[in-house]
């Protein structure tokens, strides 16, 4: 007979592992990137590859060099890739992009623990770095069907409308006929995705919800178009995709709430009030900042406590 | 009022159509002293020594204890240091059966009167909760504080558990009895039968019992683990909330498992005590799943292979369910008092741990509304005021949290552990 194993209880597990729910992300995102492909050509596919590729690498190579397990099966530098890809525009050099995932995964991530450690959201992190770092490069815009790398400057549904620009339609918008990075323009599929992983239960629609209603209401109460704001720009990407990421937002519903709410705010204020016409990234990377100290407010009701005495101590 | 949190398992009640079976007797007994919660019992027979079904064998004057009985006739052949599943170190007494199974004459109906000779009768039955818990069941039916309901567990929630059910459906009048008895002796006006829904036949059967007895409410719980856990159990039968550092009796409450009850009735009638038990054995090494009716201290190798278990596949044995069960270390330990399941694995991987990833899992579940994943951040860094303020002390170790945890991470054990670094008042 074989020695039997002991081990403290439970003694049964559930089959969804870290691998499973990465796995799920990253089919979920799969529309929204199969559109981006269709309407800025095959540089979105080679853009993303190299995301993914230099994702990985930085993640091997850096639990290498601290000596840590290898985590590259967990998936997560995958996702981290893609939604980097997604988060920039299709005529960005290689070079720049391979710049983003080393902030994304080296500094934001790994340097911070890796995964479940990092405080900020590695791809919305790398996103604003190259922004600030290469603000020509990150907003050179090719128009959606064109696939014309060279004939640039088309400008996003956001940076139209604040021009008084001939904006597009709700239509263009929501099947990502515009401008815009290469993964967030098609409001649809980012939905479709969105509403697969709320379906299996990967995340909490709190967020998003929160997130797109607190945004669409300042807009209208400010007197602007509510829906053309959640359709255009990078909402629904960062509502669904950014701003429900595990390591950087609360755990709690109530808690998620309150992020969903902060980032919508930020977000239109950043738009309405700002120099800059896109708020989301900002949104979501102040809200991550947060997050610590809104866990500690939306804690839950633990059954039958007592409340701590005043007087104690 | 507020939902309590739970998950959903396979029920995987195999064997809940199985008549008990009773297991031929063993050629030899090894029986505990210690099998309840508290000190163990000193042996009060010797090597040479013959001894009878029934007779006493092993006592303590500790308040907490009960007695220790033998289940079988014939001759003590060693008392030997045992230790428990737990790691707790005893005495056990083994027995060479005669086969003649001759009757003690310690056994005799008891003569109960008023309450304080029905708590002692109880106390020298050797009962103690049969749950898995084992606590005392004349502790236990003997509170300081007034008590109005009696609520009897019969939630079952564990996957793969029928002993209880089985209870249900082959004595049900046994069941009604230690009812009506445990009401009367201690004067309690309510008695709340609490089932889960998925035992339908069990629900209709009561239901059926008590139409009459408006002092029996038959309550069905939801089905979702745990449901048969002390708290859980209360406040979903009577939406009462038993608050940090009280007892179930502070309450008004007494919570008493349904097998306990159906003992309790058969020993004031028969005055045999507590020497044999129904436990489930299944699991996928074991050839033929069943419920047997055993005599305590009968080596779990022999009730494997009388149920045709392939020995040689087995990678874990689990003493009750497996989401709270103790992983067994050797296959000639006794049935115990408490063993109401034996579960024979043959498909076990110890399961590597990775980061957590904050997904919230563990939150979500904690039927408690514990928040497993900062418990265990605190408890890396021994953050020990952090782990008050998380009240990781209201932890009943219901496993939920790890199961459902995508990294792998013993949630349950760290709370246990963290649980061991807050000094006691």
């Amino acid at each position: 007979m074989n020695k039997l194993i002991v081990s403290p209880s439970p003694h049964d597990e559930n089959y969804v592992k870290t691998t499973t729910i990465m796995l799920n992300v990253i089919i979920a995102l799969l529309p929204a990137l199969g559109v981006g492909i269709f309407m800025f050509g095959w540089r979105a596919l080679t853009l993303t590859a190299v995301c993914i590729a230099s994702c990985m690498i930085f993640e091997y190579g850096s639990r290498r060099l601290m000596k840590k397990t290898n985590t590259i099966t967990d998936l997560s530098a995958v996702v981290t890739g893609i939604i980097l890809a997604m988060n920039l525009p299709v005529t960005l050099p290689y070079w720049m992009a391979v710049i983003g995932c080393f902030v994304a995964i080296v500094i934001v991530k790994q340097l911070f623990g890796g995964l479940g450690q990092n405080f900020a959201n590695p791809a919305i992190t790398a996103r604003i770095v190259l922004m600030v770092s290469f603000p020509g490069a990150m907003t050179n815009w090719i128009k959606a069907q064109d696939y014309d790398y060279d004939a640039v400057s088309s400008a996003t549904p956001l940076v139209l409308e604040s021009k008084g620009g001939d904006v597009p339609s709700y239509l263009d918008l929501f099947l990502g006929n515009t401008g815009g990075c290469l993964g967030e323009t098609c409001a649809l599929a980012l939905l479709i995705g969105g509403l697969y992983l709320a379906a299996r239960k990967i995340i909490s629609l709190a967020a998003p919800v929160s997130f797109i209603g607190a945004l669409a209401l300042l807009t209208a109460i400010s007197g602007g178009d509510p829906l053309y704001h959640i359709l255009a720009g990078g909402v629904f990407l960062g509502a669904f995709f950014m701003a429900t990421d595990y390591a950087t937002t609360p755990i709690t519903t109530k808690g998620k709430i309150v992020f969903g709410l902060g980032c919508g705010i930020i977000t239109f204020v950043i738009r309405h009030f700002g120099s800059y016409p896109e708020g989301v990234s900002f949104s979501i990377l102040l809200m991550n900042v947060l997050t610590p100290y809104i866990e500690q407010l939306t804690r839950t009701k633990v059954f039958g406590a007592k409340e701590a005495e005043k007087n104690e101590g | 009022m507020r939902k309590l949190n739970g998950i959903r398992l396979k029920h995987r009640k195999n064997t809940e159509n199985s008549q008990t079976v009773e297991m031929p007797l063993p050629s030899k007994v090894r029986i505990p002293m210690s099998m309840h919660m508290g000190a163990p019992c000193q042996p009060l027979v010797k090597a040479g020594d013959m001894v009878t079904v029934g007779q006493k064998i092993g006592d303590t004057d500790a308040l907490f204890s009960v007695p220790v009985h033998s289940g079988v006739s014939g001759k003590v052949t060693a008392v030997t240091d045992y230790r428990t599943a737990m790691g707790a170190v005893c005495k056990a007494v083994e027995i060479e059966t005669d086969g003649l199974q001759t009757v003690s004459e310690e056994v005799k109906q008891p003569a109960v009167t008023d309450k304080e000779s029905f708590i002692k009768a109880v106390r020298e039955s050797g009962s103690c909760g049969l749950g898995g818990a084992g606590f005392s069941t004349h502790i236990k039916l003997n509170p300081k504080q007034q008590i109005d309901t009696l609520i009897i567990n019969a939630a079952e929630c564990e996957p793969y558990i029928t002993a209880d059910y089985r209870e249900m459906i082959e004595c049900p009048d046994d069941i009604i009895g230690g009812i009506n008895l445990v009401k009367s002796m201690l004067g309690i006006k309510m008695a709340k039968l609490a089932i889960e829904a998925n035992k339908p036949e069990a629900i209709k059967n009561f239901t059926e019992m008590a139409k009459n007895d408006d002092t029996i409410d038959i309550v069905t719980l939801p089905s979702s683990y745990p449901q048969g856990a002390e708290k859980v159990i209360i406040y979903n039968s009577t939406g009462r909330i038993v608050k940090e550092g009280e007892l179930p009796a502070d309450e008004g409450v007494i919570v008493i498992n349904i097998s306990t009850v159906g003992f309790l009735y058969r020993y004031f009638q028969t005055g045999m005590p507590l020497v044999t038990r129904r436990l489930t054995v299944d699991g996928n090494a074991v050839g033929e799943p069943k419920n047997v009716r055993v005599v305590i201290g009968t080596s779990f190798r022999e009730v494997m292979e009388f149920c045709k278990t392939d020995m040689e596949s087995v990678k874990k044995l689990i003493g009750g369910g497996p989401m709270m069960g103790m992983s067994i270390p050797d296959v000639d330990m006794p049935v115990v008092k408490t063993s109401n399941a034996l579960l024979a694995i043959k498909t076990y991987d110890e399961r590597k741990t990775s980061a957590c990833i904050r997904c919230g899992r563990c939150v979500r579940v904690c039927p408690m509304g514990l928040m497993p994943a900062d418990i265990d951040r605190a408890y890396k860094i021994k953050n020990i005021e952090e782990l008050k303020t998380l009240k990781v002390m209201l932890c009943m170790n219901c496993g939920s949290c790890t199961y459902v945890c995508p990294a792998n991470r013993k949630l349950a054990e760290t709370n246990q552990l963290a649980k061991a670094l807050i000094p006691r008042k």
